[in-house]
């Protein structure tokens, strides 16, 4: 039995009030029909008695108190899936917009997933190789991981995400596939990453959810939700290796602000909810491998922080969730170099169990510890340079100042080069061999004796 | 008819019901047709409260709400270690066998494992009479845990019956015992309690134990007592995490409980992997024999990411009142205090600082007190301490969860960006960094490790101090200006930080120190320092000490000299004496 209710008793930003609905279901969806035979959906975000809050997605444009039909479907926010969804373009809702018709439906999934039972997940230990220098030795990405990319607006992040999905793809011969989701991006790029996916021939293997910048505001809550959705189907249901990018989870955040604002919620930081933390945890946390499939899910969310600033709550709080974080830095990318990686803000927590001998190569860890401790010092060295001149530098700082450019122009600066993990290591030492032996505590000697090889000169 | 309580209104995790009713703030109920276990938190006139442990998604008004006439308890009893559980004490492993990979709702499965047997020792005859918190019976738990099972501290009578010693399960019943007003009540091997109140001690004793960790740093310059509570706030990628890891592997508690309080699925997989394959080095068994895991994800519902941490020092207390030491790491108190936060901004109640609710600081400071070295019912001295991880937004250590918590907390072990940028682990800042135990330990550490130990500390301290003041000059205007005696101290703080300070915890010798090295090695960097000093004042240059490779050696020596063989320190000694004694006789 369909009931239909008329009118609406309240109407504010995107949220609406039902009154004298019979049964109400919380986190049901609900279809509003407007007079002029279109359809809105939203879904029931609160209830009080026979009062319901509704969340429209598709904005509240139009809406009054009585042209409305609102007709409640008692099921949750659910998604289509089938093998049938690589290659497909959908709409933040998950509705396809490529006008090759419906899906049909293998699964209906709730969009909102399930938590994973930690005791079901299996740690990810696999190496995921990028062929970019600095995240192969210094940040490792692991399957399975979820590890954004932290940017601000006019960085190269997008060519990154590609260059990652492009590389990435290519050395695996594994079952993969892409799920990309955009919200509240410019429609540039999403026809860039679509641009990109077609060159680099993986079209079939894309599953696209676009909700640009110019789409309703409210659909962004629940795109990530449905990519999410389709990319667990793919991994635990299809045992696929699945990547997801999200960009721009900053924009998101905003949408969530706005619809709790709008909700007359107390504010947290910034005006953001007190909920944003666990919200981006229950996106987040759908990363990762379980016992019963072969699949993974790998997640690279891309954010742009809002003025360049990593404390703001969105990449504050993303960094908390997630494991790692690659930052790209301003001054970097305004000298030129690509990818512009800051190396020592950026981490992969899952790097130190999927390298080392077996899976990269035993040099690995002393590596990337030794190049993270000296760089750090080149920015010492940096400072005390500014104050009293290079010029007036130690010796040792001077060395150090001379690693710290060449690390920039050859290590990070590699442009759309592949580079094999051997390629990338061997760089990595042949920048260490620029400094005295004893400057290179972190490495024991039996390393340092294989792959420490000083210019003749330098002796 | 029983009056039937009907749901109202639901938003998020919050359910309320209309109408007066007969619940009772803090019952435990059951929400819903799918059972949804929940919690009463506020009843007012005609409204009644209550925070839902499991997604309400799907949840409809005018559906029942089931009083259980109890508060929300944890099981007792043998079976619990090595488990893991979720924030309200449901074994994990058993909701995989019922849902899958992915957790379902509703679903009510026993704590403990019903059918398993245990051998069961009965140490009670009839006609003994308990009081509460007294020990009838014995079970071995795991090969390096004997499980005392302990009456109520509620209940107290004579023992009527006793079965024999012989195998039994959980449930059944091994003594009878009749109370003080002739009531007969039969003893099992487990009990429940409320998470929320503190299990009850003979006394409180004073801290006068060091809980080892085997980490340089903590023991030596920041250490924590047995009993005692202790803060580690730092922001993301600091470290947090992984010292909590290192804390649970290695300090010297009998039980440990790892609380995961709204964090990262994947550290859960890998602390359980992690502590399974690793051995502890006082028992020689597995470290998960010791260990109890709960695992509430951030992606868990959020009321029960609010009771983990009391479910967690609930069973902490339990094993305590045996007679054990125990300890909890809570990660992370912060993901604690936003449930709190959130649940309180449903309830529409007053926000104090950043959203916070008012209560928050009395919330921190009543979950730090139950730490404590304390004298149980049953006249055994046992110690519960608190680890708590803080993760305050944007790394600023003035926001209220970070100073409540240093409120009630006596050691801060402060993680810092700038060490963990350049990979210095643990990043603990020694300048921020406190501990109020130094004094009470002081005595202990005299008597079991070395009468100069505090000598020695309090040197390593000064040294730090001293190279901070001197960085600020070295910033400005370069170390070559310094005059000898002031670059000593830079280097020999070097070797500090980076030989003694800085710890491997993926090293087999150096992820855990005894003690007894780690005073050797303060010793040999001490003595090289005072022989050094000694010879600067002699106006020999800094360089040529530096030449001699000694700084760096000693830099290496935490892994040149393995744990088992600490005397190899001694040859250090003998080593800088011989070769500065050149430069001595000049």
């Amino acid at each position: 039995m369909i009931v239909e209710h008329r009118g609406l008793s309240e109407i504010s930003g995107s949220l609406v009030i039902l009154e004298g609905v019979k049964h109400p279901v919380n986190e049901e969806l609900v279809e509003i029909h407007l007079p002029d035979h279109t359809k809105r959906i939203g879904r029931i975000v609160a209830i009080e008695g026979d009062k319901a809050a509704l969340q429209v997605f598709e904005g509240t444009r139009g809406l009054s108190m009585v042209n409305t039909k609102t007709v409640l479907t008692g099921k949750p926010m659910e998604m289509n899936v089938s093998s049938e969804i690589l290659g497909r373009v959908f709409d933040g809702l998950g509705r396809p917009i490529d006008g090759l018709g419906e899906i049909f439906p293998e699964k209906k999934r709730n969009v909102n997933g399930q938590p994973m039972n930690p005791v079901s997940r299996v740690y990810p230990q696999n190496f995921i190789r990028t062929g970019i220098s600095s995240i192969d030795c210094l940040a490792t990405l692991i399957r399975g991981q979820k590890l954004p990319i932290f940017s601000g607006s006019g960085m190269k992040h997008n060519e990154l995400a590609v260059q990652i999905v492009r590389q990435a793809s290519l050395a695996d011969d594994d079952d993969f596939a892409i799920v990309f989701a955009a919200m509240g991006v410019k429609n540039d790029v999403a026809d860039y990453f679509r641009q990109s996916f077609e060159n680099a021939g993986v079209m079939d293997r894309v599953v696209m959810f676009l909700n640009v910048s110019n789409d309703p505001i409210v659909e962004r809550i629940i795109t990530p939700r449905c990519a999410l959705t389709a990319a667990e189907y793919l991994a635990f249901d299809l045992n696929k290796h699945i990547l997801v990018i999200l960009t721009d989870m900053t924009s998101y955040c905003e949408a969530l602000r706005e619809f709790s604002s709008s909700k007359g919620e107390i504010p947290g930081r910034k005006g953001y909810p007190g909920y944003l933390y666990s919200d981006l945890a229950t996106i987040y946390e759908r990363a990762g491998i379980i016992n019963s499939a072969k699949g993974s899910v790998t997640q690279i969310p891309i954010l742009t922080m809002p003025n360049d600033d990593i404390t703001h709550p969105i990449p504050d709080l993303t960094g908390y969730i997630t494991e790692g974080q690659i930052v790209l830095d301003r001054g970097l990318d305004t000298m030129g170099v690509y990818p512009p990686v800051n190396v020592l803000a950026s981490l992969s927590r899952l790097m130190k169990d999927g390298i080392g001998d077996g899976a990269t190569r035993e040099d690995h860890a002393a590596l990337s510890n030794q190049l993270f401790a000296l760089y750090a010092k080149v920015q010492d060295a940096k400072a005390l340079a500014s104050v009293i001149g290079e010029d007036e530098l130690s010796d040792a700082d001077k060395k150090i100042m001379a690693f710290g450019k060449a690390f920039d122009e050859q290590f990070l600066n590699q442009g759309g080069v592949n580079r094999s993990l051997d390629e990338t290591l061997d760089l990595g030492w042949s920048l260490l061999s620029m400094l005295p032996r004893n400057m290179l505590e972190r490495v024991d000697d039996a390393l340092l004796d294989k792959y420490y090889k000083p210019p003749i000169d330098a002796e | 008819m029983e009056h039937e309580n009907l749901i109202y209104g639901i938003n998020g995790p919050v359910v309320t019901i209309k109408g007066k009713t007969t619940l009772s703030m803090l019952e435990m109920v059951y929400v819903g047709k799918q059972k949804l276990i929940g919690e009463v938190i506020g009843i007012e006139r005609d409204k009644t409260t209550i925070q839902v442990y499991e997604d309400t998604v799907g949840l409809s008004p005018n559906e029942p709400v089931y009083a259980t006439g109890s508060q929300i308890s944890v099981t007792l009893g043998p079976g619990i270690l090595s488990n893991i559980f979720d924030g309200i004490e449901r074994p994990l492993l058993a909701l995989q066998e019922k849902t899958g990979a992915f957790i379902g709702k509703g679903i009510n499965t026993g704590v403990l494992d019903e059918e398993k047997l245990w051998q069961v020792h009965l140490t009670v005859k009839a006609g003994d009479k308990l009081s509460g918190g007294a020990v009838y019976a014995e079970t071995q738990e795991t090969p390096a845990i004997l499980h005392k099972i302990m009456l109520s501290p509620l209940l107290c009578g004579t023992v009527v019956r006793v079965m024999p010693d012989g195998a039994y399960k959980v449930n059944d019943t091994v003594a009878v015992l009749q109370t003080d007003d002739g009531k007969e009540v039969p003893l099992t091997l487990c009990q429940k309690w409320p998470i929320r109140i503190p299990r009850p001690v003979r006394q409180r004793l004073g801290v006068t134990k060091p809980l080892i960790t085997g980490q340089r740093v903590l023991d030596t310059l920041f250490p924590i007592a047995k009993g005692g509570a202790a803060a580690i706030p730092g922001g993301f990628g600091t470290g947090k995490t992984m010292t909590q890891h290192q804390l649970a592997k290695w300090c010297d508690a009998d039980i440990i409980i790892y609380v995961g309080c709204g964090e990262r699925g994947n550290e859960m997989t890998q602390a359980l992997t992690e502590f399974s394959e690793l051995i502890d080095p006082r028992s020689g068994k597995p470290l998960t024999d010791r260990t109890v895991l709960i695992a509430n994800t951030s992606n868990m519902p959020v009321a029960a990411r609010e009771a983990s941490i009391y479910t967690g020092i609930t069973l902490a207390e339990y094993y305590r009142d045996m007679g054990y030491h125990t300890a909890i790491m809570a990660d992370s108190t912060s993901r604690w205090a936003e449930a709190l936060r959130e649940i309180s901004g449903r309830l529409e109640e007053m926000p104090a600082d950043e959203g916070f609710p008012a209560y928050l600081p009395s919330r921190l400071s009543e979950f730090y007190e139950r730490a404590g070295d304390m004298e149980t019912l049953c006249g055994k001295e046992g110690s519960v301490s608190i680890i708590g991880a803080v993760s305050p937004q944007g790394s600023d250590f003035s926001e209220p969860v970070t100073q409540n918590t240093k409120r009630f907390t006596r050691c801060f072990w402060a993680l810092d960006k700038a060490l963990a940028y350049a990979r210095h682990y643990p990043s603990i800042n020694w300048n921020q960094s406190y501990s109020e135990y130094v004094g009470e330990l002081e005595q202990w550490y005299h008597d079991n490790v070395g009468a100069d130990f505090g000598k020695y500390r309090e040197e390593i301290a000064s040294i730090l101090y001293e190279e901070s003041g001197l960085m600020e000059i070295v910033k400005l205007i370069g170390a070559d200006v310094l005059p000898d005696d002031q670059k000593l101290t830079i280097e020999i703080a070097r070797v500090i930080r980076v030989g003694f300070l800085q710890q491997n915890a993926f090293h087999p010798e150096d992820t855990y120190v005894p003690l007894e090295k780690q005073m050797k090695m303060m010793h040999v960097i001490l003595h090289l320092y005072h022989k050094c000093q000694q010879i600067v004042a002699l106006q020999v240059p800094m360089s040529k000490l530096l030449s001699t490779g000694l700084f760096d050696k000693l830099v290496k020596m935490k892994y040149d000299v393995p744990n088992s063989k600490p005397e190899l320190l001694d040859d250090y000694l003998t080593e800088i004496d011989s070769t500065l004694a050149a430069y001595l006789r000049k």
